[in-house]
């Protein structure tokens, strides 16, 4: 198997760029077009630090082979603030104190983008649910499921 | 089959600091000509907030707003020596270390007002918006930005300062134990409410009540954050986590996060949070550190509140479904009640 | 709603000088979190300089064994493999983190010689291109073993004729100034249970716990153009790392440079010294920066976790429920080497017996080495897991005497100028009022000669 030219939408940017078989999204973000945003705590599927959107969807960008997704479209933390202001879950974050060290968050922002992107009323069950597969291991989780509420209430007003 | 509730109470004390080889830090501090403030340090911040906590430290000792300054930390050739982040000293060490160096920049930032203003040193006050005054007379003010600037273009001064908090070395007496580690205790009572289903172990917490001592409250939202954080991994260490579960057997050893549990978002109780401050005579502000007890008064809670639920006493950690239910065995096979 | 204090209440300590605080006490926003929710923080992992290498550990396969052979042919001949360090490449092998502080002997190789004592210890660190071709290379070390009886648990490694897991301590214990343990001797113990009114014995048993931060334990080391070694690392402690690594590399301290302070989660699991010396090796001996970081598996099963504790608690306890005396026989499972184990052995020793006034203390505080992964600081290391030995304890006297359980903690509670049992005079207590609050918090009754106990009222005794 040979290196692979790959072709992303990468927060509303083309990048192309050479990928060895068998790299991840992830490493390729990270390693590859420098962004940093998106964290690699496990690299298995079992944190959700390294969490994405691709074509929407939220997923765990260390278990997705990026010759595979060639021509997709990803949003990274990085591409959420539109014009340097922050969105509403960003600030829904800051303003909640739902960070400590920081890790967990970017994967966790970006869990709670696709659910309000599909769900924009959500449950706090719904919000349990969509970062089911994030860990943190400082904060205790409430502050960042009161966050993620208070964001979808903070975006219906706006 | 049914599920049993019940209360359980444990009360702690934990040390601030953990000293016996001598344990020091130190902070630098010098204004820009900006009239910024530049904290330099080499301590580390692990997500409990220390870059936030020792610039409030820095902005009431100066009486300068917070966005005033800055906190430059943990490169070793650029910040003074710090034992490091661990025992709960960071606030306290270095939110000390970070006071005395203030100070001392707060007596020089007077001294270049009191000559720029041509009045007496001991007659200026902060006013917290970045002004020095004259007590009570608002309109003989300069702000600090031109202070600043004063004091490096025209009287050729540093605005500056250096902190140290130094706990002395102690040694134990081998004999009797005798010591002092620590700079002060901080203290806990922590009431975890607890149901036990009888038929599957599992142990659900639904609320838990916290009493916490902490000397100050340096930053209350940060207070609460490791409050609830501490709680939730108290109650994770309790009912979930080891890396050996049949220790001291080597085997079934956890490899990630599949398999080394932890309670998720759908799992966390209910908290009652209540703050107490007696504040520390050597503390930063009277500040005790809080950052390691959090964790630990949920752990003996939610042990007796088991034992309150269903009778059985676990002696051994973590809680498990497997031990609870090995336990409603035993009870079901010696129905003697003066088990304990 | 946008963020969560805690009430504050002052009616418990009315007579404290209120404050005149203008940024003390209040809600500053983090100034960290905007970075947070931007994705800007730099974490040491965040920089990707020119020419990385990447570092991989081969580990070992048994608790305890001697080496008799390491073969490097299948490793060495793995594609983009640059390297494979070895303890001969480490030129102070042997060491102790806390020796800074004057702690004895050095106990623990970088990379194994001639032994392992635990599964999972280091023995060789593949240098490659790649992270794949540097695991690949590891996986393909062969190592031939011999082995050795290993020893699991604390009594049984302190039983006569146990294999010796450490020879550089030469018992299954560290020494504390001669003696076998820390100890506490306060008061007469024996007297107490003699005159006491009942005894009460339990034990109490932990495993061993993860820290499990979200970012694992590891560094970037690159090389400088004058000479220097500059470390981006998540150590809890800078110094604390570049001295130790230092000694290590056998180096000028100032040839170092700690860059770090933005750590992914600590909780006690990263001042170990485990990465940054072999890394520092690596990029000295290639030119070249290197990468070291721990996967997941070896965060969860290599690095240090909070220490296994078996606790013995013995008191000698009052019809009226005062506890007379105590007697604890703690035992902290050190694993294979040192590393600071010995220090949270003596801050248990010191937090014992837990937050009462006992006038008769009787400690033996035991820091055991086992063939397993060294245990090491971790969030409240030696007063946890006491805790949860002390707090049990507590519940099962007052379910014994039936006692009202925080009436029992009450009567005991320490006090302002009580002496501990490490001879320390209380100051600053707080214990009897966040009893009293949490009993009001959950509507708990106590009578009124409870409620009026004050911390800063001496007791009789
Ligand atoms: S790094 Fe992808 S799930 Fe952990
Ligand atoms: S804030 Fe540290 S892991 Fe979530």
């Amino acid at each position: 198997m040979a290196s692979q030219v790959v072709n992303l939408r990468v927060n509303e940017r083309s990048r192309e760029f050479l990928a060895a078989p068998g790299t991840s999204l992830l490493s390729s973000l990270r390693d590859t077009l420098g962004l940093t945003a998106a964290k690699r705590g496990c690299a298995q599927g079992g944190c959700g630090t390294c969490t994405v959107l691709l074509d929407g969807r939220a997923v765990m960008s260390c278990l997705v082979a990026v010759q595979t997704v060639d021509g997709a479209s990803v949003r990274t933390l990085e591409g959420v603030a539109r014009d340097g202001a922050l969105d509403e879950v960003q600030s829904a974050f800051l303003e909640g104190f739902a960070t400590q060290c920081g890790f967990c968050t970017p994967g966790m922002i970006m869990a709670a983008e696709a659910l309000l992107d599909r769900n924009p009323d959500p449950t706090r069950d719904e919000v349990v649910e969509a970062i089911s597969g994030n860990v943190c291991r400082c904060t205790g989780y409430g502050p960042i499921v009161d966050a993620i509420l208070d964001a979808a209430a903070r975006r219906a007003k706006a | 089959m049914a599920k049993l509730r019940g209360r359980g109470y444990a009360s702690v004390n934990y040390p601030t600091g953990m000293n016996l080889g001598g344990d020091p830090s130190q902070a630098l501090i010098h204004a820009t000509t900006t009239g910024t403030f530049v904290v330099s340090l080499s301590s580390v911040d692990l997500g409990q907030g220390l870059k936030t906590v020792v610039a409030q430290c820095a902005a009431e000792t100066l009486g300068l707003p917070v966005e005033n300054i800055l906190v430059d930390t943990a490169d070793t050739d650029t910040g003074p020596h710090c034992m490091g982040t661990f025992a709960s000293r960071g606030t306290h060490r270095v939110g000390n270390a970070v006071i005395m160096a203030a100070a001392e920049a707060r007596e020089v930032m007077l001294a270049v007002a009191a000559e720029e203003l041509e009045v007496d040193a001991g007659d200026l006050e902060t006013d917290g918006t970045g002004f020095v005054q004259v007590t009570g007379a608002r309109e003989k003010r300069i702000h600090i930005t031109d202070l600043a600037l004063a004091a490096h273009f025209t009287h050729g001064r540093t605005i500056s300062g250096r902190g140290i908090f130094l706990k002395e070395k102690n040694d134990p007496v081998p004999e009797t134990g005798e010591m002092d580690p620590d700079s002060c205790q901080a203290h806990a009572c922590t009431v975890a409410v607890v149901e036990v289903d009888d038929e599957t172990g599992v142990v659900e917490v639904l609320r838990m009540h916290n009493a916490y001592e902490i000397g100050r409250a340096l930053n209350p939202a940060m207070v609460a954050q490791q409050v609830e954080g501490g709680a939730w991994m108290g109650m994770s260490h309790a009912l979930f986590e080891a890396t050996e579960p049949y220790y001291p057997a080597r085997d079934h050893g956890p490899t990630d996060f599949n398999e080394y549990l932890m309670p998720g978002a759908a799992d966390i109780p209910e908290y009652h949070n209540a703050i107490l401050e007696r504040p520390a005579g050597n503390g930063p502000f009277g500040a005790k550190g809080i950052g390691e007890m959090t964790a630990n008064a949920p752990i003996p809670a939610i042990a007796n509140a088991i034992f309150d639920a269903c009778g059985v006493r676990l002696d051994t950690m973590p809680f498990t479904p497997e031990r609870v239910l090995r336990g409603l065995d035993e009870l079901r096979a010696d129905r003697s009640p003066t088990k304990e | 709603m946008s963020y969560k204090t805690n009430p504050i209440d002052r009616t418990y300590f009315p007579d404290e000088p209120a404050q005149d605080f203008t940024v003390i006490g209040s809600v500053v926003r983090r100034s960290d979190a905007l970075g947070h929710v931007t994705g800007r923080t730099a974490f040491f992992e965040d920089i990707s300089p020119p020419d990385l290498l990447h570092l991989k550990t081969h580990r070992s396969a048994r608790h305890h064994a001697r080496i008799l052979d390491v073969d490097l042919t299948a490793a060495l001949a793995v594609p983009g493999v640059v390297r494979v360090l070895t303890h001969a490449d480490i030129p102070n092998n042997v060491f102790t983190p806390l020796k800074l502080i004057g702690v004895e002997p050095d106990d623990e190789p970088v990379l194994a010689e001639g032994k392992v004592r635990y599964l999972g210890e280091p023995i060789c660190a593949v240098v490659a291109e790649t992270e794949a071709a540097a695991r690949e290379a590891a996986a393909r070390v062969r190592v031939e073993y011999e082995d050795l009886p290993a020893v699991f648990d604390v009594e049984e490694a302190l039983a006569e004729g146990a294999p010796i897991v450490n020879e550089y301590h030469g018992n299954n214990y560290f020494t504390y100034e001669g003696h076998h343990c820390r100890r506490i001797r306060f008061g007469d113990v024996e007297a107490a249970f003699a005159a006491a009114d009942h005894v009460f014995q339990w034990r109490y048993q932990s495993a061993p716990i993860e820290h499990a931060p979200t970012e694992t334990t590891g560094c970037i080391v690159v090389p400088q153009p004058d000479g220097r070694l500059r470390i981006h690392s998540d150590t809890q402690a800078c110094f604390f790392t570049l001295d130790n690594t230092a000694l290590i590399l056998g180096t000028p301290f100032n040839k170092l440079r700690i860059v770090g302070g933005t750590v992914g989660g600590g909780f006690g699991g990263k001042v170990d010294i485990a990465v940054e010396p072999v890394a520092c090796v690596a990029a000295t001996l290639t030119g070249q920066p290197v990468k070291y970081v721990y996967s997941r598996y070896e965060e969860m099963q290599v690095s240090s976790p909070r220490a296994a504790e078996r606790i013995y608690i013995k008191d000698a306890v009052m019809a009226d429920g005062r506890v007379t005396g105590r007697r604890v026989t703690l035992y902290v499972d050190a694993g294979a080497y040192s590393r600071h184990s010995p220090y949270g052995t003596t801050k248990a020793a010191a937090h014992l017996p837990g937050p009462y006034s006992i006038p008769n203390v009787w400690a033996d505080c035991h820091c055991v080495f086992t063939n397993r992964t060294p245990s090491s600081a971790m969030r409240g290391f030696g007063v946890t897991i006491a805790d949860f030995a002390l707090e049990s304890q507590m519940d099962r006297i007052a379910r014994a005497l039936g006692m009202d359980p925080l009436r029992l903690r009450l009567l005991n509670a320490y006090r302002d100028g009580d002496l501990k049992a490490h001879r320390k005079v209380a100051e600053g207590t707080a214990l009897v009022e966040v009893i009293q609050k949490a009993a009001r918090m959950v509507g708990h009754e106590l009578p009124e000669e409870y409620l009026r106990m004050s911390s800063m009222d001496r007791r009789e005794r």
